[in-house]
């Protein structure tokens, strides 16, 4: 056990756990911040995409310990009403169906846009197909990136 | 005017009363379209017609429906109230959705599974709304003392234009809780809907969007513990012995036990699935700490000897054996077993004319093998549960699709009365048939009882992937004969499978063949199998569609064309009195797709493959174009026809249908489960391959039948087809008929 500093969502947050505990389950059972998925545990899924000094980053795989010192985003951090402009277009497409994964797919396409902007098809698909949706609402998502990035230019 | 009746028999669809602190609540009968024969009424248990809907009309005029069917995400939430809402002549705005726990007292039939949501609740939620108004409209004229014909209503006001007098409907909900339900009610016309057939986006969206804890694994309880269970690594194993020492000195560790999810003796029900009812569990204060201490176990396994359990049939009134058999299975053995058993003599299901003669005088004979390997279900929310079970009663909340037949399991087990187990249903992070087998839910309930602390039990990926409970391997041959004239005049399938086959025998072709033979064989395994989206048609549409490609090949025929005089034969001349379809509106979405996808047009530099399709009721086209890149196909786009009657939410069936013809190319193309010595080959994301995002057709285009035909799902009906119309467009593109999925590791050749 060890005592950790944890900045998520622009707070500050005192744990005591592991070192090796990944920043998953700090944020779920610790920190009851459970907007943060676990789909796999060996970054195959994306369920569990948080930003860690606005990268996103697989959390399942990402010790407690080295995290301790940067900045965290959290999907309860993205927007204070759920207005960031990749939660409005993901409403505006209707895009989940059951929703597990789409915390995970909002951080990945938050992240994408934050990084470029105005991305072509290919550099969407790239990007997202770290995201599985099993669902299969990978139509939806694309649409809603693509509205998102316009209402970034605009 | 659509009339509808209120009673049947002595018994009545609608019950009002009065709301506590002032309203109205209305139940009523989620089930009023399984209108029994009337020779059955006699033999009908009483709660038959209990009323297991409710709508609550507030004094604020705020409208709550309790919504009784789990929701898995084919968006029963929002498309279910929107139909109470449109009888109504409510604001879509004032209607909230609250999903309702179990309840075996007040509501029937809480199952999410086999699409029928829709199709079973239509005119139950049709005659709430319409009773509701009635009542209210009633209300008003004798508040105002007017006529109640003059009276309109209209987004939840009532108005009297004569007298100037309007009302919300808060206002006149107390005063409606007097007026007796009428026998009789009138239904909208469908031309007059507003709700109905206008798109409704989910009800749920926004706390989706913003990561509220709405699913079973997110779930929390002050002095809750983690528990999670290991299981044997290979089929054909159970436990010898556990050494936990070192587990039991680790930080955060309370407890390691090992639990029999179901006791020798007790029969079990048809959701009670599982292949490893005896667990080592590790119980703690963390899920990390949990994980941890499972690696430090020290467990050894052993194979079993055959055994035998009891299972109760549907009325629970008999049981009959389920025989499991030993041994360490693998896929290799399987194959050859499935070759060995398909030359054999199977059961005949259905036959018509004289098969063997049509065969025996064909000019030209076609014959296919097709397979499909075990597939998992990866909902991508693992299995989870949470049970806090005391000597006075259990408390379980999390991810089912059965809860009415797990609360029994659960009783017989703990040893509870029914009454005394309280399950609430959370949101499920995917279904597809797995949350139908709830072992999960009776491990964490006797892990609680025994550990006598509330407790959340998760499955970890590895877990929830090798546990079983799978799509069963398929394989399937077809023949066809040709006369010299290219006629079909002869049919033959035989469809087996490990443990089960997929045969619909009285589906098309079915009907349009002279001359045609249906047979099964199955054989025995101790891997376990359950419904997995669209059970049986998830591998017979796409043989079937590709078989169908084939013999129009043969036959010198366009691959529509030749479908199209098949269903021309089932309309006018039907062969056999079983045809388990509807001709026309079959035809119907394939002439659809004919005309959408521009079939003999459109195609400059496109390999394009078809399909048609019906099951759960509804029917569904496809037709998929390829482009290669290089020596990579490319699903440019995928046009989807689909007749499931009246369309309730336009939005949400589009992406119903979106992602059920994603899910379906996925899973032939890329996805399986194999066996070495009864291990599991495949037990996460890195080895068991799901359809990404740049493996989905680049655009989908989704077209409706315009229809006043009473509405079905579309949980399922999306993903057979698309199967077949993407091993016919490989064809095309590659020059080789794919037969063996998932077509990007087997195709053409079978896996040996």
């Amino acid at each position: 056990m060890a005592s950790f500093t944890l900045h998520v969502n622009g707070k500050t947050h005192q744990v005591d756990v592991d070192p090796s505990t990944p920043i998953l389950w700090v944020l779920r059972d610790h920190l009851n911040l459970v907007g943060t998925k676990y789909g796999c545990g060996i970054a195959q899924c994306g369920a569990c995409t948080i930003h860690v000094e606005g990268s996103a980053v697989r959390s399942c795989q990402l010790p407690v310990s080295a995290v301790s010192s940067q900045k965290i985003t959290t999907i309860e951090g993205l927007s204070e009403q759920a207005d960031h402009p990749v939660q409005k277009a993901w409403l505006e497409h209707d895009v989940p169906q059951c929703g597990y994964c789409q915390a995970g797919q909002i951080m990945s396409a938050a992240s994408l846009l934050n990084n470029n902007p105005n991305p072509s098809d290919q550099e969407i698909e790239d990007t997202m197909s770290g995201n599985i949706c099993r669902c299969g609402t990978y139509f939806r998502i694309k649409a809603a990136i693509k509205s998102a990035s316009n209402s970034q230019e605009a | 005017m659509t009339l509808i009746k209120t009673t049947y028999g002595r018994r009545s669809f609608l019950k009002v009363s009065a709301l506590a602190g002032g309203g109205m609540v209305i139940g009523f009968s989620w089930l009023a379209s399984c209108k029994p024969k009337v020779d059955d009424v006699a033999k009908m248990p009483d709660e038959w017609f209990e009323i297991n809907g409710f709508l609550k009309i507030g004094d604020n005029g705020m409208i709550t429906i309790m919504s009784p069917n789990p929701e898995i995400g084919q968006n029963v939430k929002t498309s279910m109230p929107m139909i109470i809402a449109e009888e109504l002549d409510a604001d879509w705005k004032d209607v909230i959705v609250e999903q309702a726990p179990l309840n075996t007292a007040v509501f029937t039939r809480q199952l999410a599974g086999g699409s029928q949501s829709i199709r079973q609740s239509w005119d139950g939620l049709r005659m709430a709304g319409a009773g509701a108004r009635y009542m209210l409209v009633q209300a008003a004229a004798k508040t105002w003392n007017v006529p109640a014909e003059e009276i309109t209503t209209a987004a939840g006001v009532l108005s009297h234009e004569a007298s100037g007098q309007t009302a919300g409907y808060g206002e006149m909900a107390a005063a409606a809780v007097s007026i007796p339900v009428p026998e009789e009610l009138e239904l909208k016309e469908f031309k007059d809907f507003k709700i109905i057939r206008t798109s409704r986006k989910n009800v749920d969206a926004k706390n989706i969007v913003t990561g509220k804890p709405l699913f079973g694994l997110d779930y929390k309880k002050e002095g809750m513990l983690i528990a999670m269970t290991v299981h044997p690594p290979a089929f054909g194993m159970k436990l010898k012995s556990v050494e936990d020492t070192e587990a039991r000195q680790m930080p955060g560790i309370k407890d390691v036990m090992v639990i029999n999810t179901y006791e020798e003796g007790t029969p079990r029900r048809w959701c009670d699935v599982d292949s490893f009812p005896e667990l080592v569990v590790v119980i703690g204060n963390s899920t990390w700490e949990v994980l941890q201490a499972k690696k430090a176990l020290n467990i050894e396994w052993e194979p079993f000897e055959a055994y035998e359990y009891e299972v109760y049939g549907w009325s629970e009134e008999n049981t009959s054996k389920h025989k499991v058999p030993s041994g360490l299975e693998s896929t290799s053995d399987h194959l050859m077993r499935m070759k060995e058993a398909a030359g054999k003599t199977a059961n005949v299901v259905r036959k018509d004319g004289d098969p063997e003669k049509a065969f025996k005088n064909a000019d030209q004979i076609i014959e296919s093998v097709y397979t499909a390997p075990f597939l998992a279900h990866n909902t991508l929310e693992p299995m989870n549960f949470f049970a806090d079970v005391t000597d006075e009663k259990a408390e379980l909340v999390g991810p089912i699709q059965t809860p009415e037949y797990m609360e029994k399991s659960v009783s017989d087990r703990i040893g509870l009365p029914l009454d005394k187990i309280d399950i609430q249903m959370t949101r499920q992070g995917g279904g597809f048939g797995r949350r139908l087998y709830g072992h999960f839910l009776v491990e964490a309930a006797v892990i609680s009882q025994k550990v006598k602390a509330p407790v959340k039990l998760i499955y970890t990926r590895e877990d929830d992937m090798s546990f079983g409970i799978y799509r069963p391997a398929y394989y399937v041959t077809y023949r066809a004969a040709l006369d010299k004239d290219k006629n079909l005049i002869g049919f033959h399938v035989k469809s087996g499978g490990i443990p089960e086959a997929a045969l619909f025998a009285n589906r098309y072709p079915a009907g349009a063949v002279e001359n045609y033979l249906a047979e099964s064989w199955t054989q025995s395994s101790n891997i376990s199998v359950g419904a997995w989206r669209a059970p049986s048609s998830n591998f017979i549409a796409g043989a079937e569609q590709s078989f169908l490609d084939e013999v129009a090949e043969a036959a010198g025929k366009d691959p529509i064309d030749f479908r199209l005089e098949l269903f021309e034969k089932a309309m006018k001349n039907p062969v056999g009195e079983r045809n388990d379809y509807d001709a026309e509106r079959y035809a119907g979405v394939l002439k659809m797709v004919k005309e959408k996808s521009g079939w003999n047009s459109n195609s400059a530099g496109l390999h394009r493959g078809v399909a048609a399709y019906y099951c759960h009721n509804s029917y569904v086209a496809n037709v998929l174009d390829i482009e290669m890149k290089g020596d990579k196909p490319v699903i440019k786009k995928v046009y989807c026809t689909v007749d499931c009657g009246i369309v309730v939410n336009p939005i949400a069936a589009t992406n119903m249908m979106e992602g059920g013809t994603v899910d379906g190319i996925g899973h032939a193309m890329y996805s399986q489960m194999t066996f070495k010595d009864g291990v599991p080959q495949q037990n996460n994301f890195d080895k068991y391959r799901l359809i990404r995002h740049n493996e989905a057709p680049k655009e989908i285009e989704v077209h409706f039948v315009d229809s006043d035909v009473h509405p079905t799902g579309l949980g399922e009906p999306p993903l057979p087809p698309v199967m077949g119309a993407l091993a016919n467009a490989l064809y095309k593109a590659t020059g080789k008929r794919f037969y063996h999925q998932p077509f990007m590791y087997n195709g053409s050749e079978m896996p040996s």
